[in-house]
Parts: C-alpha cells; structure tokens; sequence
C-alpha cells in the first residue's frame, strides 16, 4: 500500500542526500519525493510517497526519526489530508487537434501554457488519480514530454 | 582564535586526553597546535585504520568518547572500516577528518575525497564545516550525539583554511539541538504491563546485549536475574553484562551459542530482551526463532524494535533506568520446572571439545588464560573461530573486557583494539586473541605499541589458514579449500612445527618490531608460555600452532533454526 509521508526537517544541506539515501540503502520503494521551503525558512518539508505492508512503513517512520536533522514524521494516510501534484505534459497537436485538447484541458481545469504550431504545453493540477485520468486522456494525442512534481500534502484542519 | 587551536580547546573542554591519528598535508596547522599541547597525547598510529579501531577500544574499555584524526583523501577513506565498525556496534566516538580548504571542495583537488558524502551511511551524524564560527558549536554538538541515546560515530569534516582562519572563542555550555531528543526513560505503563507478563511466565529468559554494557547496565541486571531467578543468555556483545560463570548465566546464544542457551530461547514462552537487536547471528532462521515466545523489547533505539521479530510489549528507554523501575515491580515467577529443565540441559550439554596431548586445542589455551587471568584480562579479538572460542571459553567477569567487532565483523580490529584500551586502562592486563589471517590485517600497530611502552599481548592461534572460512567449506562445501589456506603445512602440525611452514614467522616479525615473540607446539608448554606473557612487561607475540582443521562447536548452520544445531550435543 502507498502511504504519504511529511517529514519536517532542518533546512541543512545534506539533508536531501540523508534521506534518500536511508531509502536507497535500506531497499525502501519510493514512488515520489518532494521539497520544498516551509513557514519558517529554516525548516523544509519533504513529501514522501513510499510503498510497503505495515512493518515496512513502520520501520521507514522509525528510521526517518532516527536522522538528526528530522523535526517531524507525519504519516497522513490514516488522517484526512490534501494532496496535489502538477503535471506539465508537452504534445503533438495541428490545427486540427487544437480545439480538442482545449476541451479536455478546460473540463480539467488545466491551462495551456505554451502553443506552437505543431505543439501545446498544458497544466494541470489535481491529485494524483486526477492527472492520471488526464494523461490518459491526452494519451491519442501522442504525448512528447512529461513532467510531475510529485505529491505534496498536508493534513486537514 | 584560529580554528585549529579552538579546535584542540574544544577538545579539551570535553575532557579529551588521547586522540589516536595521522597527519597529513591539510592538518598540518592542527598538528602543529598538538604538538604543544601538553595535556592531550596525540597517538602516532602506522595505519589510519588502526587509528580508527584503537579510538574504538578506547571507548569500549573505558566508556569514554574516543577521538580519530585523519587527513582528507586516502587518510579519510582508510578510516571506513573503523568508523563502520563503531556504527554497527553503537560506539561513541568523534572522527575529525582534514579536507581541502572551501575553495577547492568540489574541484577533484590533491587528496579531496567527499568523505562527507561517503560516511553518510556509517555514522550516526556527520558535519562539513563550512565557516570557523561554527566549529565550536558543531564539536560540542557532536560529542554530545555520539555518546547520547544509542551511541555512535559522528564524523566532522574540516577543510584547511577552516583551521587557519580566526574566530572568537565561545564553547556552549550545552548542545541545544531540538530535533534530537533520546528517549532514555521507560514508559511508564509498558513497564508496568511487562512487569505483569513476567509475574506470569512459566518459561521465561532473559536475552542481554551490548546494550546493557553501553548503559552500564550490569549491576541492574544482576538484581533483576537474581530477583526473579530467570536465567540469562547474552549476545556477543552482551558478554561481560554478567559473569559468565554466574548460576543464572546461559552463555551466548546464538550461531556459536551454547546449546542449553539456544534450547532455552527456542523453548521460553517469554523473552526478556535487554539492549539487543535480534541480530541474524543470534535468532538464526527467524520463523523456527523462539515459535511460543511473547517478546518483551527494551531498547534505547525505536528502530531496533520489530525490525526483525514481532514485538509485544516494546520498552524505548535506557536499558538502566527501565531496569531499575522493572525490577521494583517484579515478583519471583513461579519458574523452578523450567530451571530444573534448563539445568539438566546444561548438565548433558556443556560446552566442550576433545582434549589432546600431542596438538595444542585453542579452546584450551583460552581455558587456560581466562583460569590464569581469573576472568579479569580485558579482551580484545580479530574476527573468526578465535574470536567465538574467545566468546565461548574466556570467562568474562566484567562488562567492558570484550572488545569484538560484532555487527560488522572486522578483521584487523583487536591488536588496535588492544592497543586503545591499554591507553585508557594502562595498569590492566589487555590480550588480543588472535587467528594468523586476522592478524597480518593491522600487524603494523606493533610498531605503535612498542614505541609508546604500552605492552599488549597477543595470542595467534595459529593454524595457518583462514579458519571460519574453512570451516564453512568443510562442512558445506565438500572440503573444497578455496583461497583460505595461508601456509604451507602439510596438515600436520607436528612436523610442520619450526620451518617455514608457516608464513610469516611470527617471532621474527615480533622481534623485528622489537617485541617479545614466542612460538608454543606442545601442549604441555601452554601454561608456562601464557605465565610468561602475562609476566612480561612489554608487547610480546605468543604464537601458538594449533590443530589446522579444530572446528567452532556448537554451530547452527547459516539459514537453520537455533533447534538445529550441530556437533556439542551430548
């Protein structure tokens, strides 16, 4: 099962590095990793996407608290949560395509961002299943390049 | 104040007296401070590895915080295996590297090596200090993270214009670091619930391990043993926690464990673990480990519980404080069938091993040391069969007298090992048990030894191969000897005894580094030689040729079950 995981850490160089490390080491599976700066500049938030059964993640929770530099391990997936990712997907599209691709992209309440002749870059922000839904939309239009930011999350309330 | 001397006066104001290293280009303004310094001894070792496992049994010996100086680059990297040893094993001990200075980082300069980036994994917390300012706080904070909660190295990397540039002076009072907080009290209602199983167990052992001697732990857990009557078995590391000669001591368990000791674990419907990890050496196959057992975990590290058993009651908390509380809320269990049972298990299965008169058993001669020593020599060993003789037939008075590479297995630790213990405990007896394969990994220490007149023993049970190897090849591989045989003989000891047999000679190696050296054949000359090196007030070699092919009995076989045990049993 996936969990999302936020990890409070201090805003130490090195820190990126100790962590992905801990989960290259230690053969955890990483789907996404984020971070990014915080409230208070000298703490970033790392969002983790990680798949493993009960002990696994128990262990990665652990493992994340043992590092000094790490404030906080909040596991949000037994708690109520929102989580979005962007995605910038770059494809093919004539003048014959085009209005198309404006039609899925406005139900998705994305933004085209860059068109040219023969290509349109569009936006879009959702959650993951969301832009999955949309990728696969856009998938007939031949797709010539793609970028997510993974998944960044905070808890509810 | 310029950084190499705040430095050496942060050092200072942590107590340091001893720092075991190297120089090298980058430390040259640091050196240069120390070779004024009066009151901290710089120990000149001959290889930086050595330098590394002597910091180690400083810290082991003494409970102190060991200190490592090592240059950038090759300095730096020779000191992996040592500061991975301490990592596996929980020691407290500050590595200080050299780095080029800030300018250069990054440039594959002379002698650069990330070492920052190439520790990360090995170290309890590591440090590039970027700006003099900080150096102060950092080597505070880092003797505070190495020697709090589960020990362990910390690493700090100094580039050279950190050292030569000034800064004002101000060593903190405390480290203020507010993402690392050890937990080291027991919560109080786990205690209370564990107290509430053991009142109620019928099988109960307790299962003891280096965490007991890290949190000095011993005296604790003598009342708890002798209160409650439950027997103890203790890991590898654990030896020493309580004598091992102890009426409620089982021995190790484990691979090389005795057999009434892994009988009890794999019979108990409880098990007590006090500062131990469940290590594979230790549960063998995990799903035959201890199948009635509840799982009672105290440990100072979260991560350490459930990681490789179930657990159902964990205790995160210093092994001392909890057992104190525990003990005061424990009654006696009514356990005296199970004692009666674990009795007669000891009585039809000793450890033991056939007595010869012609070839020299090592088990004898550590019989006969630990009988001449009274248990009390502090013990240091390589890693391989000696190393689980040592274990096996010295027997450990007291809690810090076995240092032994345990998690990581590192052959090459003990003569350093030795060496550092002797620079903290100077008026006690240090041997370093070794095998010939082991030792020829750090022999140059010899030379740190003679020159500094501090006068470790060494023990070679010599039988002229790589003997846990061999034995594994033996025994699961058809005798198919590959690349572990370090000599010549002709498997038979008797006339390989005097010529060059085996290689290297050491008595001519121990008289070239100005040593004592002795070689010992006869059995009946055991006694008299180890007599000798006790006496003897320098470094001396006793090489003793043993049987090639003396197999480490009991064993469990890699991947069996505790209950599988072979050779031992009655």
């Amino acid at each position: 099962m996936y969990h999302t995981i936020s990890v409070l850490v201090e805003n130490h160089f090195g820190v990126l590095t100790s962590i992905s490390g801990l989960f290259a080491s230690r053969a955890y599976n990483i789907q996404s990793l984020t971070v990014g700066p915080t409230e208070d500049k000298t703490v970033s938030r790392m969002t983790i996407v990680v798949e493993g059964d009960d002990k696994i993640i128990d262990q990665v929770k652990k493992q994340l608290n043992k590092l000094i530099d790490t404030l906080k391990v909040i596991d949000l997936t037994n708690e109520e949560y929102v989580d979005r990712e962007i995605a910038l997907i770059k494809v093919e599209a004539g003048v014959n395509e085009r209005s198309e691709i404006f039609q899925v992209t406005d139900v998705f309440r994305g933004n085209v961002v860059d068109i040219s002749h023969s290509i349109m870059t569009i936006e879009v922000t959702g959650t993951t299943k969301k832009i999955n839904a949309f990728i696969d939309l856009l998938k007939p239009f031949k797709i010539k390049e793609m970028v997510r930011t993974g998944r960044i999350a905070l808890g509810r309330g | 104040m310029k950084g190499a001397n705040i430095l050496i006066e942060s050092l200072r104001k942590e107590g340091v007296k001893h720092i075991f290293g190297y120089p090298g280009g980058v430390l040259i303004p640091t050196f240069d401070v120390l070779y004024d310094t009066k009151d901290i001894e710089l120990i000149l070792t001959r290889h930086e590895q050595g330098a590394a496992h002597a910091a180690d049994g400083y810290a082991r010996a003494s409970g102190k915080v060991g200190v490592c100086i090592a240059t950038s680059g090759p300095g730096a990297t020779n000191l992996i295996t040592g500061i991975a040893t301490a990592y596996m094993d929980s020691i407290p001990i500050v590595f200080i590297t050299g780095q080029v200075p800030t300018s250069l980082i990054g440039n594959d300069a002379f002698q650069e090596a990330d070492i920052v980036g190439i520790t990360r994994p090995i170290t309890k917390h590591n440090y590039l200090v970027k700006d003099v300012k900080d150096l102060a706080r950092i080597i505070k904070e880092a003797f505070h993270i190495a020697s709090t909660g589960r020990p362990g190295p910390v690493l700090i990397d100094i580039p050279k214009d950190v050292t030569t540039s000034e800064a004002e002076f101000v060593y903190p009072e405390k480290a203020e670091i507010r993402s690392y907080n050890p937990t080291t009290e027991g919560n109080p209602k786990q205690i209370k619930k564990a107290a509430e199983m053991i009142n109620a167990a019928k099988r109960p052992v307790i299962y003891a391990g280096g965490g007991v001697i890290i949190s000095e732990a011993n005296e604790e857990l003598k009342k708890f043993t002798e209160k409650t009557g439950i027997q103890v078995t203790m890991t590898l590391l654990g030896l020493g926690a309580l004598k091992s000669d102890h009426p409620l001591s089982l021995g190790m368990l484990g691979m090389h464990g005795t057999v009434y000791a892994n009988k009890a674990i794999s019979g108990s419907d409880l098990i007590i673990s006090i500062g131990a990890r469940f290590d594979d050496r230790v549960t063998g196959k995990l799903d035959e480990f201890a199948p009635h057992a509840k799982i009672i975990h105290i440990d100072i590290d979260p991560t350490s519980v459930s990681k490789n058993v179930g657990v159902d009651i964990p205790i995160v908390g210093d092994a001392k404080n909890v057992l104190k509380l525990l003990t005061a809320q424990i009654k006696k269990p009514s356990i005296d069938d199970w004692n009666k049972k674990i009795e007669t298990w000891k009585k039809e299965s000793p450890l033991s091993y056939e007595k010869d008169s012609k070839t020299i058993k090592p088990q004898f001669v550590i019989e006969k040391l630990s009988e001449l020593t009274n248990g009390e020599a502090i013990i240091a060993t390589e890693v391989g069969q000696h190393q689980m003789w040592a274990a096996q037939f010295y027997n450990f008075k007291n809690p810090r007298t076995m240092l032994t590479s345990g998690g990581l297995g590192t052959m090459g630790y003990g003569l350093p090992a030795a060496l550092g213990a002797k620079f903290a405990l100077p008026d006690k007896l240090v041997v370093d048990i070794a095998g010939d394969g082991s030792i020829q990994m750090n022999i140059q220490e010899l030379a740190t030894a003679v020159m500094n007149k501090k006068p470790v023993k060494i023990i070679i049970l010599n039988n002229g191969c790589l003997g846990m190897v061999r034995q594994w090849q033996e025994l699961f591989y058809d005798k198919r000897y590959a690349s572990t045989i370090l000599s010549n003989f002709d498997t038979d000891p008797v006339t390989a005894k005097n010529d060059m047999d085996y290689i290297p000679d050491f008595v001519k190696l121990a008289e070239a580094y100005g040593a004592y050296g002795r070689r010992v054949t006869d059995p009946a000359e055991v006694e008299d030689a180890l007599k000798d090196m006790i006496k003897r007030d320098e470094t001396c070699i006793m090489e003793f040729i043993i049987s090639p092919e003396e197999n480490v009995f009991p064993m469990v076989p890699a991947g069996a079950g505790l209950t599988q045990m072979i050779g031992g049993m009655a």
